[in-house]
């Protein structure tokens, strides 16, 4: 992160920054088990509580973390996770698909994947109009058509279907 | 024994229906397709169909579901020898001798021989779950729950001794696993836990939401930093070409032979598909007369990793079946699907449902014979369903992604989930942490819970109960020697080397 100023394609975080960063994100989830835990009760009345098994769950996700977060402090310290090229690329699908999932529960499921492809064929694979319409409507009325017609599994609508009477 | 050829005979009668005949084609297909496909697999694949199937009979439903994973199988080795992208991880062995063998024009050559291996160990393995399985059951219906818990605690442990990663992460990413399925409300005393007052966490996380973003969305995300670029060789088997390739292959019988016991062996042990074809592809290199050679287009260098991961893949549902513990994250997609049809996986499902688990044994054969024939035949139409760019085909897979996750429970919150899950994947699998063990554990937490709980009952809370009889003490010796094993061998290797210093 730090060393953004590097010239583009060359740089990026480091390995051993990730990892360090992975162990230390398991081991607050063990922190996070072993205290839901400790909240229903972790003992014995009569038999196992109910955060019995996942105390002792989270327990060994703490030990194993920091044995993790002491081999990744002693990792190479200049082998890199990716280029920064890279994570722009992992970005370009993460952030499109992010907002396509955070869209569906407003407009059901048919109108997110419309957008979703046509702006994926158009932005990243330069691809025309039409074709990219072609793909982005023919796609979701296939899906429409074989789960909701034929095996009769509703998938989730919103307003434009209430409009369209679907 | 007898019997058991009598209940194949009987199950051949209900694979063989038309009906599921056609299910078998059509599973074979959507798997090769998925197999090829980057960001679909096996597991996540079937995670994404599984809800199509709640209407059919279970024994319908699990014959489509595990074509489909035969599919996945064999697809994985379209990809691996045209274009040299492993479709599946167990068919990254493949590449190193057969897209060499693409690349010198012996393409026909080289898919027939991995498809040909591929059904030669299928084969072999479900020779030996035929056998094998109906013994290891009976054998299990005398497990309590301490043998139970043992059984799970062996899986896991060698889960932790065999995989390539380090130990510690492996054991990290399983107890994340086994955490997870903790959350929600505990059957046993009907409390809440580990939902920290959020309403959508009450059900718990569902293995087929966490299959689908740890594997498809993750998959997805890596093979999108990778700048994925096809540079496919063209594919045409024509008779000739299978006619001259099966010829030669009976030459290479010891490493089909070796390749198949090898798979068996890491597939009923969890260790699964992907180190079975390193490890077979490694021992016939070293073994082969030829070995210098392999890596430059080698027939046997395909034939000895597709043969030990189909292998490996098939044994995966022997203990499955017989104990309730899959051996691979497809197997727990499977076995997750047995519990939605309200079928209880393990010894008692060989007494009380004989005609599903034999109609799947069967299906098991036929699926495997229509499954060569089909891909021997249809390899050119994969081959240009690669040819569509990835810019098509990533939104696609993704819009089936989320359809797939919402489908499980028809909840949209999922979606989101799915969404979560996929982020993580791709971080654990950068940073070297093993998956299959964190999707098992999600698939065996609650019985591996309750059999913990119920031994510690019984014993009044003293875990010497796991060291009270004989059997429970060797399985449970056995976990931990499983589990150690790493420590081990680096004790045995220190002692090797001191006492001669060179």
């Amino acid at each position: 992160m730090e060393q953004a100023h590097q010239g583009a394609g060359g740089g990026g975080p480091k390995q051993r920054a990730v990892e360090l960063g992975t162990a230390l994100l398991t081991l607050l989830f063990g922190f996070i088990v072993v205290y839901g835990s400790l909240r229903v009760g972790a003992g014995w009345d009569g038999g196992p509580q109910a955060g019995f098994f996942p105390f002792y769950v989270g327990l060994i996700i703490i030990g194993c973390s920091v044995l993790n977060l002491v081999s990744a402090y002693r990792e190479d310290p200049v082998a890199l996770f990716a280029e920064y090229s890279q994570l722009g690329q992992v970005l370009k699908v993460l952030v499109p698909s992010c907002i396509y999932v955070a869209l569906v529960p407003a407009l059901g499921i048919y109108v997110p994947s419309i957008l979703l492809i046509f702006v994926f064929m158009v932005w990243l694979g330069k691809y025309g109009i039409p074709l990219s319409l072609a793909v982005a409507f023919g796609v979701p009325i296939f899906f429409y058509i074989t789960l909701e017609r034929w095996f009769l599994i509703p998938l989730p609508k919103g307003p434009v279907e209430a409009l369209l009477g679907l | 024994m007898f019997d058991n050829f009598l209940n194949l005979y009987h199950g051949f009668g209900i694979a063989a229906d038309p009906f599921n005949i056609l299910l078998m084609v059509i599973g074979i297909l959507l798997g090769v397709i998925i197999g090829v496909l980057p960001g679909l697999g096996g597991a996540n694949g079937v995670a994404i169909l599984l809800p199509l199937t709640f209407s059919m009979s279970p024994t319908s439903a699990i014959i489509l579901l595990s074509c489909i994973y035969w599919g996945a199988l064999f697809g994985g080795a379209i990809t691996s020898v045209l274009f040299n992208i492993p479709g599946e991880p167990w068919s990254v062995a493949t590449t190193f001798d057969g897209h060499p063998m693409a690349r010198s024009g012996r393409a026909g050559e080289a898919l027939t021989a991995a498809f040909t291996s591929s059904f030669v160990g299928a084969f072999f393995a479900i020779i030996m779950i035929t056998l094998i399985a109906p013994l290891v059951a009976q054998f299990a219906l005398q497990f309590g729950p301490a043998e139970k818990f043992a059984v799970y605690f062996l899986a896991f442990a060698s889960f932790v001794g065999m995989s390539k990663e380090p130990p510690a992460k492996t054991v990290v990413s399983m107890m994340i696993g086994f955490a997870l399925a903790c959350v929600g409300l505990d059957m046993v005393t009907g409390q809440l836990r580990l939902t920290f007052g959020f309403t959508e966490l009450l059900n718990g996380f569902d293995f087929l939401i966490a299959v689908i973003g740890l594997f498809g969305i993750g998959e997805i995300l890596l093979t999108m930093e990778e700048g994925l670029e096809f540079r496919g060789k063209a594919a045409k088997i024509d008779p000739k070409v299978v006619w001259k390739t099966w010829k030669t292959l009976p030459r290479f019988w010891v490493t089909s032979l070796r390749s198949c016991i090898i798979g068996c062996w890491m597939g009923i042990t969890p260790a699964g598909a992907t180190p079975a074809s390193f490890m077979s592809y490694g021992i016939a290199k070293r073994v082969s007369k030829n070995g210098k050679n392999f890596g430059n287009g080698e027939i046997e260098g395909v034939v000895a990793p597709e043969t030990a991961a189909h292998a490996a893949g098939t044994s995966a549902l022997l203990p499955m079946l017989a104990l309730g513990v899959p051996g691979s994250p497809t197997a727990a997609v499977l076995l997750g699907g047995l519990l939605i049809w309200g079928l209880q996986p393990g010894p008692m499902l060989f007494v009380e449902q004989s005609e599903f688990v034999w109609g799947l044994i069967a299906s098991m054969y036929l699926g495997n014979v229509v499954g060569l024939a089909l891909v021997l035949t249809t390899v050119p139409l994969f081959a240009a369903i690669l040819r569509i760019p990835f810019s098509i085909i990533a939104p696609v897979i993704l819009v089936i992604c989320a359809i797939g996750a919402y489908t499980v429970n028809n909840n949209v919150f999922d979606v989101l989930m799915m969404m979560v899950f996929g982020v993580l994947g791709y971080l654990l699998k950068k940073t070297n942490y093993p998956l299959a063990p964190l999707v098992l554990a999600i698939v065996l937490g609650p019985s591996a819970e309750e059999a913990f709980r119920q031994s510690l009952l019984t014993s009044g809370g003293s875990v010497t109960i796991f060291w009270s009889n004989p059997l429970v003490s060797t399985i449970m010796g056995l976990g931990l020697l499983a589990g150690l094993w790493p420590l081990v061998s680096l004790l045995l290797a220190k002692l090797r080397t001191t006492p001669q210093p060179a």
